[in-house]
């Protein structure tokens, strides 16, 4: 098994990740920065590394290139066998990393909700389908259908766009008071309101609506159509790819996993980002949704302050909390609305990996006995889609994957190969 | 035009661009399944980031996620759709 020391060990190479790791090296560290991703740049900078157009994207993802901070792609983190020691699961095998701190960017995966037809080929998550698309998933030509939560159906209708889909409908669940009273605030913030009017311009003659949702998608083999609720109003909508995002949730199994504490759904940190757990740090999405803008500020401060240079992090304190005021506003504009609540049947599956029907879900009282009942959650994502769903639809406490994060072969948390003294 | 690679994917012999992931290939390929479920219906990636496993499939002989993993020349990549 391949063996590798740092100092600052960097979970996740998104916008934070990157931040963390150049600032950790900047301040005289020496830093890994490890990512499942072939390459870095998160969600968002996906397939920017080589030709980098978005300026941050640029800056940054220049940043680490030509920092001497250590990188690892392709790499999942599967175990955190004891403090110090990390264990990722690679195409080349196994690779034990030891550190003496960690910065924990792991960001945020999309909400899915059940509903009839979700569990179809061809139907994604809206920034499920953006990211497949950036990675070369066919959609010239297609017509699409994106709908769900959230500024990121406008940025993944724009991605889709541009690959040459025919986007039929962005359906936006929010109302259209809410999303008038978002963009009123928005002006307080130049750049975001440009960013949202370029969007929109670039959109132009893609029909969006608000209060709108999909209620299901119907496929007889032959042709596709996406029943989608409007106002007051049902429509069918002819289409070939279905995309529904209904917002982000923070990832918290690493979190969890390095025995952090959590609370409300996030990671729960001080203003130097370290997490209650003594050498241990999260930047970005992990804390809480503010987009990327949070995840850059947090990502430096939490490098300077891994590598016990926290005074040099100053400059990013103000653009922190201002982008933490953004990510509030977020939650209040897309707060979900309770009829989505009410789209899956008994029948439709709530657990993709195990079959669990939403009815036989429904019918048990907590989480836990959904497991053991149903066996909600037991399958291969580890209640990572499910769980999720769970906890917003029923309001349980679904609870964070526990070690191995992934499914893994044995052979690969095998710790034999290490002698007594690694302590292992 | 950007490189092309060969790759098989479920035996048969198929160029795609490089740099794409292993999941863009399989659809690209017109291949629409890449795993069934326990009732037997077809499942494809679903949430594109490593979370869902619903795009597994096997490369080279081990399983791995379409949506993370990239091509490389010569690849052989197996569904179970
Ligand atoms: C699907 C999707 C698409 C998005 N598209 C856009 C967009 O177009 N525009 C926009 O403004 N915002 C977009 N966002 C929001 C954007 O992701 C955030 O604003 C920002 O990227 C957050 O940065 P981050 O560094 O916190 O997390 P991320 O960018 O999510 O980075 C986290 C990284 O951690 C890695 N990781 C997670 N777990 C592990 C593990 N166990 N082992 C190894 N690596 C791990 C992931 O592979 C990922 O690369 C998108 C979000 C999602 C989920
Ligand atoms: S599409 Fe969900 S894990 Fe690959």
């Amino acid at each position: 098994m391949a063996e590798i020391s740092t100092e600052v060990l960097v979970v996740g190479a998104g916008p934070a990740g990157v931040a963390a790791a150049v600032c950790a090296e900047r301040a005289g560290a020496r830093a890994l920065v490890a990512d499942m991703q072939a390459e870095p740049g998160g969600q968002i900078w996906r397939g920017q590394w080589n030709n980098a157009t978005n300026r941050d994207a640029a800056r940054w993802l220049g940043a680490l290139a030509s920092s001497p901070a250590a990188t690892l792609f392709g790499a999942r983190l599967v175990a955190l066998p004891r403090a110090g020691h990390a264990l990722f699961d690679t195409s080349r095998g196994a690779v034990h990393v030891r550190y003496e701190r960690a910065v924990i960017a792991t960001g945020a995966r999309e909400l899915l909700l059940p509903f009839p037809g979700w569990t179809l080929p061809g139907v994604f998550g809206a920034g499920g389908l953006q990211v497949l698309a950036k990675n070369g998933w066919p959609v010239a030509g297609k017509r699409v259908v994106v709908a769900g939560s959230g500024p990121l159906l406008l940025a993944a209708a724009d991605t889709l766009r541009a690959r040459g889909a025919r986007v039929a409908l962005v359906a936006e669940q929010c109302s259209r008071g809410a999303l008038a009273a978002f963009g009123a605030r928005l002006a307080r913030t130049p750049r975001k309101l440009a960013q949202a009017a370029g969007l929109f311009a670039r959109l132009a003659g893609v029909p969006y609506r608000t209060n709108a949702w999909v209620v299901r998608v119907e496929d007889d083999g032959t042709s596709r159509r996406a029943l989608v609720r409007v106002g007051a109003h049902e429509r069918r909508i002819d289409c070939d790819l279905v995309a529904v995002g209904y917002g982000l949730v923070p990832n918290l199994d690493v979190a969890a996993g390095f025995g952090c504490d959590v609370a409300g759904g996030r990671v729960v940190v001080d203003g130097h980002q370290h997490t209650s757990v003594p050498g241990v740090y999260c930047a970005g999405e992990g804390t809480g949704i503010g987009g990327v803008d949070q995840a850059l500020a947090q990502g430096e401060i939490a490098g300077y302050a891994a590598a016990g240079r926290a005074e040099r992090a100053a400059g990013a304190l103000a653009r922190r909390d201002a982008a933490a005021r953004f990510g509030a506003l977020l939650a209040r504009t897309f707060a979900l609305r309770d009829e989505l609540r009410d789209l899956a049947a008994d029948d439709t599956l709530l657990c993709r990996c195990e079959n669990v029907a939403f009815g036989d879900a429904a019918a048990c009282a907590e989480a836990r006995e959904a497991r053991l009942m149903t066996r909600l959650g037991m399958g291969h994502c580890q209640g990572r889609v499910c769980g999720a769903a769970a906890q917003w639809l029923f309001g349980w406490n679904a609870g964070t994957p526990r070690p191995p994060f992934a499914p893994v072969r044995i052979d690969k948390l095998d710790f034999s190969a290490y002698s007594p003294s690694d302590g292992v | 035009m950007s490189a092309t690679i060969a790759i098989r994917i479920d035996g048969r012999d198929v160029r795609v661009a490089a740099g794409i992931s292993v999941a863009a290939a399989i659809a690209q390929a017109g291949v629409v399944a890449t795993r069934r479920d326990v009732a037997g219906e077809p499942r494809a990636a679903c949430c594109g980031m490593g979370v869902c496993f619903e795009c597994r499939v096997r490369v080279d002989g081990e399983e791995a996620l379409g949506c993370m993993a990239r091509v490389a020349p010569g690849m052989e990549i197996v569904t179970d759709g």
